[in-house]
């Protein structure tokens, strides 16, 4: 079953087309990745699905439901999860406020959001750090906390933005691994965009790659990364 | 946030309890002079503690919470002098009055996206409006001021109001303790969690499901009733109201200057800054006329100086510096 | 006769206009708001009344030397105390500065006094007569002088290299001082170019009205609301937008009651912030 069906979106900033017509299907439980080279139009995309900005034309369903059009706050409340490419703490507060904050999207009260909170930052292993402040946090650090965050709002889908920008490659392998099993323990389907192509061929089950603001490919990561026009966008025609 | 800290160390409560005891048995012990310099330390514990609530957690910046005082007050009054309606009943129609206005401002700010710094000049600008409009209004006795007739020392009415100066500190000392109980209870509650975040970054906020607009509005007519409160309070124990003085740009930093100083955000900020302040600014004053100055204005160079202190040394004011040493869990957590 | 009013509206704005400038330039560079602003301006309007009651100097010529004292000062604040704020959150900016001004302002009311005082000039009373126009010297000649001193900062920014600096310190940071700009120095030197204008525009003030140390959080007030009608970092905005109020409170005055132009004023600010935040002639960021 399709969670997210994306069908036709386009967006236009000041006569230049961002994206166009860009259609595609997200599985449920599926680990999905969208790339393409800078100035493809993944982040607009991205952003359209988070409910940033309306798209132009086009429209997008989580589980049959069009959301096109939500604030980013119902988008939330409708399932969607979202991580942000520069990263946004809280920082004033503690690590595990700052993910309560997150669960008391799917909680009533207070007491069941910080058990929520708790759980999710030991998946990610925050917790020895649940106490301190997230100004104090390093940048992984950081990063694991914005998608331990976004994952205590209880989401179906989670939208990552290029979390894997500025981590070592041992870093990046923990958070491949950390993904990894959240959506093998949990089912989340997750929808990365991402540039760090170690962390995608790891990752994704479904790639989708834009260039120039289109869809050129689609599918399994083997087939993608031999097809000729995603090799001429990357490497110029003269390598193809 | 004081929510994972270890408890208070046994010095904290041993503070607390001996702070308790002074307090409540103050006028046994106290001068009159000294009673009123405490209800002067309790009202301004109080309606900082309702002006944190808006700047302090929700970071909306208020520089106009005198508007507030002042409605809040002249409502009261009106309903008493006018109408003959006593100040517990009249305290209703000034707060509903004052959530009010902080919707009307809430609503026309945020819908629009006023925020920051012009946020503040709006709030100063709408005290100032009011001011000029309350000079002006004849009924309520414009610039020459709406007086409540005052009682005998010896008469204790509780229901007018109408007292000697204890059961004003004992009134004063119960709103500063349900203002902080209120302020903790909103802290830990949902509405804590989503105004921090609020001010903390807005559109992460949002992303994680927070209707921004709508809890930013919960935020200011919250404080804006709470403060209406303290109105209530200043126009019986003062019994004279003038546009000029209680709707004034100085009552607003007044009353904000205690929350800043003592810790923005915090729970016991408010409190220590205006414990701290208010007798510190007497002693100034007291110093003055013994050495023979009596210039208006020097009580204000004082504050002036202190805040600048404050905001250049303790940034985040006295309270966090000093929380761990005295033996309460540090606000916010470890760093 | 509204022409008359609306001619001493324009010829006040502009001197409004003069004074909102060095608010907007001081935040269109280094993005800090003067809190401490109208405090400023009457602390220059006690300087030129001192000049005058000392060496008979016409607030026309205090010009020079106001400015100049105002420019120190204001270099100087901002070298010093202001500086390290500049990367710290607005409120705290805020607070500062509030700071300075409830220092700057009861100092006044300790050293002069609450009760107001003036100047009176030769030309004090006296007035151009333009065909059916009634002119008053005194608002002409400091209408004049505003232009002339805008005009001038207009050319600094426009034509000179510290100018042309300065500008590229607004436009972005980091880009100046990867090009080697000392942006340090040069946010010092606009903090004083902003204050020299609230300095002469003091002056110019002078000749209008009297001078009270509480007038400093009004004008502070006023200045805020210019420069937000006008366009935040936007020099002609500031100008255009001091005749606008100029003119706005003139009419009010007249057809209400004088109190009552500082609410037409306020009103002004209420739907400029809801409708057209940006100002006049601000742009959208």
């Amino acid at each position: 079953m399709n969670l997210l069906e994306v069908r036709g979106l386009s967006k236009s900033f000041s006569g230049l087309r961002a994206v166009s017509d860009v259609s595609f299907n997200v599985p449920e439980h599926s680990l999905f990745a969208m790339i393409g080279p800078n100035g493809a139009g993944k982040t607009t995309c991205f952003n359209l699905i988070a409910g940033v900005f309306p798209p132009d034309e086009g429209t997008v369903a989580l589980g049959g439901r069009a959301i096109i059009g939500f604030r980013p706050d119902q988008i939330c409340h409708a399932g969607i999860g979202r991580t942000f490419q520069v990263v946004k703490p809280f920082p004033q507060m503690t690590v595990l406020d700052n993910v309560i904050v997150g669960a008391l999207n799917a909680h009533r009260d207070v007491a069941s959001a910080r058990r929520e909170a708790r759980g999710v930052l030991e998946r990610l292993h925050l917790d020895a750090k649940a106490d301190h402040l997230a100004a104090s946090l390093t940048l992984p650090e950081r990063k694991r906390l914005e998608v331990a965050r976004a994952m205590a709002t209880r989401p179906r889908l989670l939208l990552l933005d290029e979390v894997m920008a500025g981590l070592r490659p041992t870093e990046v392998d923990e958070m491949v691994g950390v993904f990894r099993r959240i959506n093998a323990e949990t089912g989340l389907t997750i929808l990365l965009i991402e540039h760090v192509m170690r962390a995608v061929m790891a990752l994704a089950q479904h790639i989708v790659v834009l260039h120039h603001g289109e869809k050129i490919c689609e599918g399994a990561p083997e087939a993608v990364v031999r097809d000729p026009a995603v090799l001429e966008c990357y490497l110029g025609e003269g390598a193809v | 946030m004081t929510g994972a800290g270890p408890g208070l160390a046994l010095r904290a409560k041993v503070l607390l309890a001996v702070l308790a005891v002074a307090l409540v048995a103050a006028p046994l012990y106290t001068s009159d002079y000294v009673l009123s310099i405490l209800i002067l330390c309790l009202y301004f514990a109080y309606a900082g503690q309702a002006w944190n609530i808006m700047t302090g957690f929700a970071g909306q910046l208020s520089l106009g919470h005198s508007l507030y005082v002042g409605i809040g007050a002249y409502v009261a009054a009106m309903f008493f002098v006018k109408f003959g309606v006593n100040p517990w009943l009249g305290a209703l129609g000034a707060i509903a009055a004052c959530a009010v206005i902080g919707a009307i401002i809430g609503v026309l700010a945020f819908r629009f996206g006023v925020g920051g710094v012009y946020f503040a000049i709006l709030t100063i600008a709408f005290a100032e409006f009011t001011r000029i409009g309350f000079d002006h209004l004849e009924w309520l006795g414009g610039s020459g001021g709406l007086f409540i007739p005052v009682a005998s020392r010896h008469t204790m009415d509780f229901l007018r109001l109408r007292g000697p100066p204890v059961m004003f500190f004992y009134i004063a000392l119960a709103l500063a303790l349900v203002g902080l109980w209120i302020s903790a209870a909103l802290l830990k509650s949902r509405f804590g969690y989503y105004w921090q975040a609020i001010r903390e970054n807005e559109e992460a906020a949002q992303a994680l499901g927070i209707n921004v607009f709508r809890y930013k509005l919960y935020a200011v007519m919250i404080s804006a009733a709470l403060t209406a409160v303290a109105g209530v309070f200043f126009a019986f124990y003062y019994n004279t109201l003038f546009p000029e003085q209680i709707f004034s740009m100085g009552r607003s930093i007044e009353i904000i200057l205690g929350p800043i100083i003592g810790g923005l955000g915090t729970l016991a900020g408010p409190i220590v800054g205006a414990f701290v302040l208010t007798p510190l600014a007497d002693l100034v004053t007291e110093l003055m006329e013994l050495l023979g100055i009596d210039t208006p204005g020097v009580k204000q160079v004082f504050y002036g100086v202190c805040l600048l202190v404050v905001v250049v040394f303790l940034p985040n004011g006295i309270w966090p510096a000093i929380a761990k040493r005295l033996g309460f869990p540090p606000p916010g957590g470890h760093s | 006769m509204p022409l008359d009013l609306i001619v001493k509206g324009v010829l006040t704005g502009l001197v409004y206009g003069l004074g909102a400038l060095g608010l907007s330039v001081i935040y269109g560079v280094t993005r800090i708001v003067n809190f401490a602003h109208g405090e400023m301006m009457t602390a220059a309007m006690y300087v030129a009344v001192l000049l005058f009651v000392w060496a008979k100097v016409d607030p026309m010529l205090a010009i020079l030397p106001v400015a100049v004292l105002a420019f120190v000062f204001g270099f100087a604040l901002q070298r010093t105390v202001i500086n390290p704020f500049v990367t710290r959150p607005e409120h705290t900016q805020f607070m500062l500065l509030v700071a300075v001004a409830m220092i700057l302002v009861n100092v006044q009311l300790i050293v002069f006094g609450p009760d107001a005082r003036n100047v009176m000039v030769d030309y004090q009373l006296e007035s151009f007569e333009v065909g059916p126009l009634i002119i008053d010297k005194a608002r002409a000649f400091a209408a004049l002088a505003a232009l002339a001193v805008a005009a001038a900062l207009f050319a600094f920014f426009r034509y000179s290299l510290t100018g042309k600096a300065i500008r590229a310190c607004a436009d972005n940071q980091l880009g100046a001082r990867v090009v080697g700009l000392d942006v340090d120095r040069l946010y010092a030197l606009t903090f004083g170019l902003g204050a020299a204008c609230v300095g002469a525009a003091g002056c110019l003030m002078l000749l209008l009205v009297d001078v009270t140390p509480m007038q400093g959080p009004a004008y502070t007030l006023l200045a805020f609301i210019v420069v937000i009608v006008g366009g935040m970092g936007s020099l002609p905005g500031a100008l255009a937008a001091g005749v606008v109020i100029g003119v706005s409170e003139a009419l009010a005055g007249f057809y209400f009651t004088p109190s009552a132009k500082s609410m037409f004023t306020f009103a002004l600010l209420v739907l400029v912030l809801l409708f057209r935040p940006q100002g006049l002639f601000g742009r959208r960021v």
